[in-house]
């Protein structure tokens, strides 16, 4: 290397503006509805069940053929294929055959010349339904043994002998709930039929390759005649991974049928009545410790509802209980998983995957004790965490090697000022008899790989042009999670070149075959590596080019600033591309990547499901209003750990954002459904997701920049759900503000969301027999 | 006469035939003019995807501009207004506006999804207040939804954006350094472009066989309602294009009452307020606030800025929804309505209006013309609240406003108006009638909240349980009660957005 040279800036590291942030705010960025239609696209139309449970005996179309613009309306029946889409189950119907299973379940599917001819008539079908007793909640369904999967368990040691002796008892029973994934751009397919039985799908997908094999198995035909591409969605959040399956299906069969493309698009309405969302939770714990608080024995029952179908909830519930230790040590544990079968929509996962449901559990636990005790909560979170090297195994065998929750909570308790904080409000609130205010610190630790082993691999494609540009492709999909960034940072940095020469595509299963679902936080671990491997290769066969021209050998070679140096020789690398095409290199390179030291028993649930994790933790501060249950978020600071952050500008936007959607699920995002099972929330106009205002008015977002101790891409961490997690801390402060207003400071149980309803019913004034008013005025 | 409608999108004058008028704007701007930057979110007003910016010409020459939702307008609301839509902000240079520059440098957009609404939403913004506030872009953003970025660097634009350099014509800032006015050449140029598009004269706007009448004068607005009874009113729409865009339902012939001059004055003398029913609400409450400032919380978190822009007083008041904000205000006010028909006109208290959900004491063939607000008296003590999940643009769970009209500590005359515990907007007859006479103390307070208790027996739905109601417009009493207690320690914090972080 010349050592005159300054060294280049680190491409790979660099806060970098998202690669589409240009198209985003001109509003040229394409989204799969905004793609010029061919001539002659129709539109669908689904048409649904009007109750939650019952035998379908059937579907009278005829009103719906008649009507304007109509071409084909189709029923179970009509299918050419095996009724399912389910991802890992039988049992998730395209279209509902035999029986109802939801309020809101497609039964029959319309296709017309417009789309409000579509939606039109969609409304027009007729089922002749024989209603059956509908299981509907959580409760309900424990009470019937109801399930979609069989209860799992996990123990370590003798939780009941340990809460036996434990001087301290405390048992109890609480709730979260479920949350839809409010992606701003809702469901959508386009299907293109194409010669030979063919089908090409542009789909707004978390995982193309799932469309491609669901449709070519819908459509009788070999996975390599269906093509799925996704340039961009608009936000997935988890509820892309699967859902987006039966509509693709739907759209291929309707294409295949007519010979034109369709387009099936669900409208909002639709969109949040027909696909899973966040499953909610009911928690029973029961948990003895000793007089620091410290957790001696405990038995923790997580049910979930999962809704009529499996889905993905075998693994989402397995991580909840994977979760449900987040940075403590449990030496006596009993942990028990319910899937419980409702006559609900079927959910499905949602950024976290089931451990933000674990660790609300373990978190709610540990503050009932330190209200118990009357201890600061933090001292008694401190005084669980794991140890770094004894207390430091989890429930599931795993051996935590990487704990750095303690310092990270020290030093977030220093530079939020906790403690002083604490005693500023607790002075306040004896001020304040209407307004109380509320701080809490929370930890997470969130285990990043995905549990079901075989996705932990990824495959990238990288060409080089001979005009020195190059077109990036891999498994992963863009959601606005700037994983197309990050992993162009990646290839750039390997070759010395800058980002422009990369061109990012649109994910496309003709390109990378058998792809992951972007998911599980997992995109830059994955393709980035894969991206660096097939960097690496191309480096290779152009360093070995370039050396053998000028008889050095091949380490010779060094890439930097968009041009190779030999000694003070330089070639800029357009030249290169260039001269190498023109000697026959081959300028086009596949890199793979499979995740490293990962070995778990899915039927013991027991090994080490995670590559490593990602911590972080978070102080925030509110005030609530005892007279009506309001409440206000103040004052947020965090500490993430992002590893060595590949894009802080990125990272920090996930940061930001997964805490706001976190605080959404834990405050105001309520799910409704009437007593026949009809959800009454399924638009912005009933279900409340955070505005600008929630942004609380004070806030400090930093990273803890350490490099990950394993070998991940440029030993950064990934970024994507655990900052969901860091919202629990503003659900605790609600808590604690609330336990600033009973006399003896203990916090009644509180359910999440906490919206003003929940917490006056926490604080008694709900029901017949109100509390008097906690006011008297001077 | 039947024509096309004329207006100007993204500067170039255009000509709309042969669409149904219950067409919606971003129906025609995606599907007919394939300006597919405008987003479809939720086709109902409530997430900012769709919002473009309509400007209109303003009184100093210049043009008024304000953001709307795309998705719930529709097309015959719009003949001689200018449109302009994000594919139009782009400078001519082709560089970035400074709205749009900003949130690049920002990092203001993820999947990108909301960002058209919110560059428009924040365009709206720029021609309006130099520099921000996070106050103002608050409230600016207060109808636009965003699922990734938690808001920080799109509020951190709204702050930044005018920092950078202005770009000339209409694209630049609407006020200058001092905060005054500022109108470009071009800005004018296309007011006078407007205004040359405006018609004078009904205007009738036919598909097939579905009509839009838009009558000019209210002469002609009393004729055409009288000729078509069964022709529905629609003023800004934001209540009545959800009927097409959520329930694919046929409206039939309408009649938009937006061009009628006098449905748009308001005029304040002595005897109090007079407010044209096709005024919209950010211009009524404006006007309500001159004598009624205790009202702002409800008109603050009335929906958001571009259905306070797009919906009207008249459109709120005669929906008639139990839900409504302004209602149980105007009621506590002692607000009359005045409705007409052919030549006849009557005035009705408001509670009087509301019969029976959806019912209400208006009779085929008439309409509303105004709202009269009588004047403040002195010893007035006011409050309303509005209780919902959400601070922004969300339905009241409970509304409620009370109105003490004291001599002294005595309660002359009490009037509360509430929403959200009854199938319509309601006063508060017993809990009136327990403060009427009495000193306002504690144990009226107790009193009244005994009363108010009793009176209603609110349902159960997705917003709230009956529960909640019922405790939360007790409780809500107790707080009017801390809040006017004359004996009230000045600094006690009562509201959560009141507390300083
Ligand atoms: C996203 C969103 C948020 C909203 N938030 C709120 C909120 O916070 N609080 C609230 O109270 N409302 C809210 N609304 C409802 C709506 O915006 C208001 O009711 C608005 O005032 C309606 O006015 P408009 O001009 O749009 O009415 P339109 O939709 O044009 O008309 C509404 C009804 O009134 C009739 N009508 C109109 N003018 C007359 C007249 N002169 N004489 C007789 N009948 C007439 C129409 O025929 C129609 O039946 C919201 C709506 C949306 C879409
Ligand atoms: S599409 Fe949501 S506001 Fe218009
Ligand atoms: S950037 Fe995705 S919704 Fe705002």
């Amino acid at each position: 290397m010349d050592p005159a040279a300054p060294p280049a800036p680190a491409i790979a590291g660099a806060a970098l503006a998202h690669d589409s942030a240009r198209l985003h705010v001109t509003g040229e960025a394409a989204y799969t509805d905004d793609l010029p239609e061919p001539r002659g696209t129709l539109y669908a139309a689904l048409g649904c069940s009007p109750v939650a449970h019952g035998r379908l005996r059937g579907v009278d179309l005829a009103a719906v053929r008649a009507a304007a613009d109509v071409v084909d309306a189709i029923v179970a029946a009509d299918l050419p294929c095996a009724n399912d889409v389910g991802p890992i189950v039988d049992d998730d119907p395209i279209l509902a055959a035999g029986v109802v299973q939801f309020a809101g379940q497609p039964v029959c599917a319309v296709l017309a010349r417009s789309l409000p001819a579509a939606r039109a008539a969609a409304r027009l079908a007729r089922y002749d339904i024989e209603p059956l007793p509908a299981i509907l909640t959580i409760d309900a369904a424990r009470q019937a043994e109801s399930w979609v999967l069989p209860p799992a368990h996990l123990a370590r040691g003798d939780a009941a002998a340990a809460l036996r002796r434990a001087p301290h008892r405390r048992s109890g029973t609480f709730a979260s709930g479920g949350q839809d994934h409010f992606y701003l751009e809702g469901q959508v397919s386009l299907a293109l039929p194409q010669e030979d039985g063919g089908m090409l799908l542009h789909c707004s997908t978390q995982h193309p390759g799932e469309v491609q094999h669901r449709v070519a198995a819908a459509l009788g035909v070999a996975e390599h005649r269906v093509t799925v591409v996704c340039r961009r969605m608009g936000g997935g959040f988890g509820g892309k991974e699967t859902q987006m399956s039966q509509f693709a299906c739907i759209a291929a069969l309707f294409a295949r049928r007519s010979g034109c493309a369709v387009k099936l698009r669900l409208d909002r309405d639709d969109d949040m009545t027909m696909t899973g969302k966040r499953h909610a939770f009911r928690y029973d714990y029961d948990v003895g410790f000793d007089d620091e608080g410290r957790i001696l024995g405990l038995d923790l029952t997580l049910s979930s509802r999962c809704g009529f179908s499996a889905d993905l909830s075998g693994p989402i519930n397995d991580r909840a209980m994977f979760h449900a230790d987040n940075c403590y040590w449990l030496p006596d544990v009993a942990l028990h998983s319910y899937r419980c079968r409702t006559h609900t929509v079927s959910d499905t996962a949602f950024r976290g995957f089931g451990g933000p449901q674990g660790m609300f559990a373990i978190e709610a636990v540990i503050d009932e004790i330190a209200r118990t005790l009357g201890r600061d909560p933090l001292d008694v979170r401190r005084a669980n965490l794991y140890g770094t090297s004894e207390r430091n195994v989890t429930p599931y065998g795993m051996t935590i090697e990487d704990n750095v929750a303690p310092q990270l909570i020290d030093r977030l308790e220093q530079s939020s000022d906790y403690r002083a904080r604490r005693r500023a409000i607790a002075q306040w609130n004896r001020a304040s008899p209407v307004l109380k205010r509320g701080i809490a610190l929370t930890p997470v630790k969130f285990g990043i790989s995905f549990t079901a082993t075989h996705y932990n691999q990824a495959g990238a494609l990288l060409h080089l042009y001979s005009d020195g540009s190059l077109t990036l492709n891999h498994g992963g999909t863009e959601m606005g999670q700037g994983l197309f960034t990050k992993v162009a940072q990646v290839v750039a940095q390997e070759l010395g070149v800058s980002l422009v020469r990369i061109g990012v595509s649109a994910s496309d299963t003709s390109k990378v075959p058998n792809a992951s679902p972007t998911a599980a936080s997992s995109g830059s671990d994955l393709n980035g590596m894969a991206a660096q491997d097939a960097a690496r290769k191309l480096k290779r066969v152009l360093a070995r080019f370039a050396a053998d021209r000028h008889g050095v050998g091949a380490d010779a070679v060094v890439f930097a600033d968009d041009e190779i140096r030999i000694g003070a020789q330089r070639l800029p690398f357009a030249e290169l591309a260039r001269a190498a095409y023109r000697a026959r290199v081959p300028l086009s390179a596949t890199g793979f990547y499979a995740t490293p030291k990962i070995d778990y028993d899915r039927r013991t649930l027991t090994g080490r499901p995670f590559y490593y994790f990602a911590y972080g933790a978070a102080v925030a501060e509110v005030v609530v209003d005892t007279l009506t249950g309001e409440t206000r978020l103040l004052a947020v600071d965090i500490l993430h750990d992002a590893g060595t952050s590949l894009n802080p500008a990125i990272d920090r936007g996930q940061v930001e954002g997964g805490f706001l959607q976190g605080y959404g699920w834990l405050t105001m995002e309520a799910l409704w459904w009437n007593d026949d099972g009809v959800l009454r929330t399924h638009s912005p106009s009933t279900y409340k997701i955070p505005t600008a205002r929630e942004w609380p008015p004070r806030f400090a977002v930093e990273f803890f920049d350490r490099p990950n101790r394993e070998e991940t891409i440029h030993r950064s961490k990934a970024v994507g759900e655990p900052p969901l997690m860091l919202a629990l801390s503003a659900f605790h402060a609600i808590r604690d503000a609330l336990a600033g207003a009973s006399p003896g400071g203990a916090a009644p149980p509180l359910d999440a969301p906490a919206t003003p309803e929940a917490i006056l019913r926490a604080i008694g004034a709900l029901g017949d027999d109100p509390l008097p008013l906690p006011v008297a005025p001077p | 006469m039947a024509e096309a409608l004329r207006l100007l999108l993204n500067g170039e004058e255009v000509a709309v035939a042969g669409l149904s008028p219950q067409t919606t704007l971003l129906e025609y701007l995606r599907e007919r003019r394939r300006l597919t930057g405008t987003k479809e979110g939720c086709a109902e007003g409530d997430c900012g995807a769709c919002t473009v910016i309509v400007a209109e010409p303003a009184d100093d020459g210049g043009l008024d501009w304000h953001p709307i939702n795309a998705c719930i307008r529709l097309l015959p609301t719009l003949d001689g207004k200018a449109v302009f839509t994000v594919e139009s902000l782009r400078l001519p240079d082709g560089g970035l506006h400074p709205v749009q520059e900003a949130l690049v440098r920002e990092h203001g957009a993820q999947c990108g999804f909301c960002t058209p609404g919110f560059v428009m939403s924040l365009f709206g913004l720029y021609k309006r207040a130099v520099p921000p506030s996070r106050a103002d872009a608050e409230v600016a953003l207060s109808g636009n939804l965003c699922r990734c970025t938690g808001y920080r660097p799109i509020l951190a634009a709204a702050q930044t954006m005018t920092m950078l350099a202005p770009p000339d014509g209409w694209r630049g800032p609407g006020a200058d350094a001092a905060g005054g006015r500022q109108v470009s050449a071009e800005e004018r140029a296309l007011a006078l472009r407007l205004r040359r598009l405006a018609r004078a004269g009904d205007v009738t706007y036919r598909h097939g066989a579905q009509t839009c009448h838009a009558p000019a004068t209210l002469e002609a607005l009393a004729r055409c309602v009288a000729d078509h009874p069964d022709a529905r009113l629609l003023a800004g729409g934001t209540d009545l294009a959800l009927r097409v865009t959520k329930q694919q339902q046929p409206l039939g012939d309408l009649i938009h009452t937006g061009r009628v001059a006098e449905l748009q004055a308001i005029r304040r003398d002595d005897g109090g307020c007079s407010i044209g029913a096709a005024a919209s609400l950010e211009r009524a409450f404006a006007a309500l606030d001159v004598d009624w400032p205790e009202l702002r919380e409800i008109w603050e978190r009335f929906a958001s800025v571009p259905i306070r822009r797009a919906g009207t007083l008249g459109g709120n008041v005669a929906n008639a929804s139990p839900i409504g904000d302004s209602m149980p205000a105007l009621i506590a006010l002692g607000a009359q309505i005045e409705l007409r028909r052919g030549a006849a006109t009557r005035r009705l208290a408001l509670e009087d209006f509301y019969l029976a959900h959806p019912r209400t004491a208006l009779q085929p063939g008439e309409f509303l013309v105004r709202i009269l607000v009588p004047a403040r008296a002195a010893g007035t003590v006011l409050r309303a609240y509005k209780l919902s999940r959400r601070h922004d643009q969300d339905i009241a769970a409970v509304a409620l406003a009370l109105r003490l009209d004291l001599d002294g500590a005595r309660i002359v005359r009490a009037r509360i108006g509430c929403g959200g515990v009854a199938a319509t907007p309601r006063r508060a007859v017993a809990a009136e009638r327990a403060l009427a006479g009495r000193d306002w103390n504690q144990a009226a307070a107790q009193a009244a909240m005994d009363a108010i208790g009793a009176e209603f027996a609110p349902i159960t739905d997705h917003r709230a349980t009956a529960d909640y109601r019922r405790r939360a417009l007790e409780r809500l009493v107790w707080r009017f009660w801390l809040q006017t207690d004359p004996a009230r320690r000045g600094d006690l914090p009562l509201r959560v957005q009141d507390v300083t972080a």
